[in-house]
């Protein structure tokens, strides 16, 4: 089966952001980006259903020269494609806009399973993937932790709130949405690297697409990012570790009285 | 209804929760600021009855969707569904509450009706009839103003807890409750829902716990439970965890909080590491007191702790089990 695996590159965790001039995105120089977290468990979880039921495994990525790291590293992984899609007309787009340039390849690529991530670390919309499905005519289900597939049969468990889960079964071709979680996501062989070396990365543009700007207007504009205020009441404790730690004894004692 | 505000609720069984008034909620003062009307529709099995109540609620109309695709809610049902209730009525906003099943159908509803929709907003402005739409961007870091572009309707959701429930505007004459016959052919609707279920093994209660030391993914990895161990201990407290703890494996899931684990209200929550993203602070938010240690002062948990440490936790961990023991100590 042919697995398809949308992989977005997200600022790490711990970086140090600062809005850029434009004040509509982050200044990216001394940034250092990762594998949006729920993406690397999508891409774990193709591996593992390309090793049970064969096929191969496509990882499509759609922004500027510094995701053909992700690529890379998912390909060390054991992905055997990717695609790039990088066009400066794709930087900043919204999830429609992502959701339609990822399209105009799987409409022909017809895989039988596209995975994506549930939400993204950086601008979390949320809606690419189930977008995504739309544009394909594929049926969906979002925040999968759990797949089963038999022959044209597919079953997933879906979380639900509060600890509540639900299968939900569906006909192949298909697209899910992944929470993370759901897998333990291996690291890259060294064998892995040396193979990825060889393996092939795609590029593709807006023309290439048959797609022009108003194909890719967003329907949702960033007017502003800024630095929220934050409506904190928060009491902060002052001195060396042990003089916190005290304080806080004395606190929790005395003015909250919880100890 | 043309040019008004449709509110779709999510309804259980019947049972309207919390979040179907904040909806509501929503959609009334975003009507009052546009000067439109706000009209809400209800979908799927037991949907007449939650209509009943709904129409005690100051609005237009209650729209009841109805179909023998409906009884379980299916993404493909309910986008079409709705895609049938919106043509007809023709609103200029829809909009909803950011709940699991929303973020399941909505993009898909708006793409195929070609709008766009701003998901999981924690505000809005309304200036001159222009909406602009307030949503967080890079885990909380930022603030983001959005609008939506294009031709009406546009879609919005809204964080759980934005608008109260209570803030709903009730009417003493019952509004008009209007059924929607909706025609939905079997092969449209291509999942097949099972029962929802709670995983049986859940073996600990948090929700009884008096006392909930909770560790982030600042603790680097399991070595670190060691000590957070004694400091539990020390206090008598249960050990809990936010979501990367649990995916990771360095303690089960069921010692999660937040959004998809437990929802806890100790008297104290001892959040050492975690950064206090929403879907783990709607989970512990209405502990009575709260105590964050995290080395970032910026760390949204800081919006919802009592007494605040910003320093490295393996510091401070040490000497609060010292100043525990002696305070036991002393009686
Ligand atoms: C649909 C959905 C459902 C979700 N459900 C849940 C849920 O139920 N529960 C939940 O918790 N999350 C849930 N999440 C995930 C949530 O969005 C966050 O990603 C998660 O809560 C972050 O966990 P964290 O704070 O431990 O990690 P991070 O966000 O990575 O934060 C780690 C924190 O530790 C601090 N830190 C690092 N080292 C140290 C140190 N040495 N000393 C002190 N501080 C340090 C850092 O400054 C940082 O603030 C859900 C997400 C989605 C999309
Ligand atoms: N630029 C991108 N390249 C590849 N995949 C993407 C991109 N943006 C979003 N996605 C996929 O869509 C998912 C949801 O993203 P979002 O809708 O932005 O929250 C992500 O987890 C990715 O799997």
């Amino acid at each position: 089966m042919k697995i398809a695996v949308a992989l977005k590159q997200v600022p790490t965790r711990d970086a140090l952001l600062r809005l850029s001039e434009s004040k509509s995105w982050i200044e990216e120089r001394d940034v250092s980006f990762e594998v949006n977290e729920p993406d690397a468990y999508a891409l774990e979880e193709a591996l593992q259903l390309k090793e049970k039921h064969g096929g191969e495994v496509v990882v499509c990525s759609l922004g500027p020269p510094r995701v053909q790291q992700a690529i890379k590293e998912a390909l060390a992984k054991g992905a055997d494609r990717a695609i790039h899609f990088e066009d400066t007309q794709f930087t900043q787009l919204d999830a429609n806009g992502t959701a339609t340039v990822l399209s105009k390849v799987l409409e022909s690529e017809r895989p039988d399973l596209v995975l994506t991530g549930l939400q993204s670390d950086d601008l979390g919309y949320a809606q690419t993937g189930v977008i995504l499905a739309e544009r394909l005519g594929y049926p969906h289900a979002t925040i999968v932790m759990e797949i089963q597939i038999d022959g044209e049969k597919l079953r997933v468990k879906r979380e639900l709130e509060a600890g509540w889960f639900q299968w939900v079964s569906m006909p192949l071709p298909a697209l899910l949405t992944i929470q993370s979680g759901i897998n333990k996501p291996r690291y890259a062989s060294l064998r892995g690297i040396m193979q990825a070396k060889s393996k092939p990365i795609s590029k593709v543009t807006a023309g290439e697409l048959g797609l022009g700007s108003e194909d890719l207007s967003p329907k949702q504009n960033i007017v502003r990012l800024y630095v929220p205020e934050r409506k904190s009441n928060t009491e902060f404790l002052q001195g060396s570790a042990q003089q916190m730690a005290a304080q806080l004894v004395d606190k929790l004692r005395n003015e909250a009285r919880v100890l | 209804m043309k040019d008004g505000i449709l509110v779709f609720v999510e309804q259980n069984g019947g049972k309207l929760d919390r979040v179907a008034w904040e909806a509501l909620a929503a959609g009334q003062k975003l009507a009052a600021e546009l000067g439109c009307e706000v009209s809400c529709v209800v979908l799927g099995k037991s949907a007449a009855a939650a209509g009943q109540q709904l129409a005690s609620a100051r609005v237009a109309q209650v729209c009841v969707g109805e179909a023998e695709p409906l009884v379980s809610y299916t993404p493909d049902g309910y986008a079409l569904a709705l895609k049938e209730i919106i043509q007809t009525l023709e609103p200029a906003w829809v909009v909803f509450n950011h709940t699991y099943q929303v973020r399941d159908f909505a993009p898909k509803l708006a793409a195929s009706l070609g709008g766009g929709l701003a998901s999981d907003c924690v505000g809005y402005r309304v200036e001159n009839q222009r909406v602009t739409l307030l949503r967080q961007a890079f885990q909380g870091k930022f603030a983001c103003e959005v609008e939506l572009t294009g031709p009406a309707p546009h879609f919005v959701s809204f964080q759980a807890g934005v608008f109260r429930e209570d803030s709903v505007e009730r009417q003493s004459e019952s509004a008009p409750v209007r059924t929607f016959e909706i025609s939905i052919a079997p092969g449209q609707v291509r999942t097949r829902p099972e029962e929802p279920f709670r995983e049986a093994k859940q073996s600990v209660d948090l929700t009884q716990a008096e006392m909930i030391v909770a560790v982030g993914r600042g603790i680097k990895g399991p070595e670190g439970l060691e000590t957070v161990g004694k400091l539990a201990e020390a206090l008598g407290a249960e050990i809990a965890a936010s979501r990367p703890v649990c995916d990771n494996g360095w303690l089960p899931m069921d010692r999660q909080v937040g959004s998809s684990g437990q929802t806890v209200a100790p008297k104290l929550y001892l959040a050492l590491g975690i950064s206090g993203a929403i879907q783990h602070q709607v989970g512990m938010k209405g502990s009575h007191t709260i105590v964050a240690v995290n080395k970032d002062a910026e760390a949204p948990i800081f919006e919802v702790a009592t007494y605040g440490i910003v320093g490295d936790l393996f510091e401070v961990v040490g000497p609060l089990i010292e100043e525990i023991k002696k305070l036991k100590a002393s009686g």
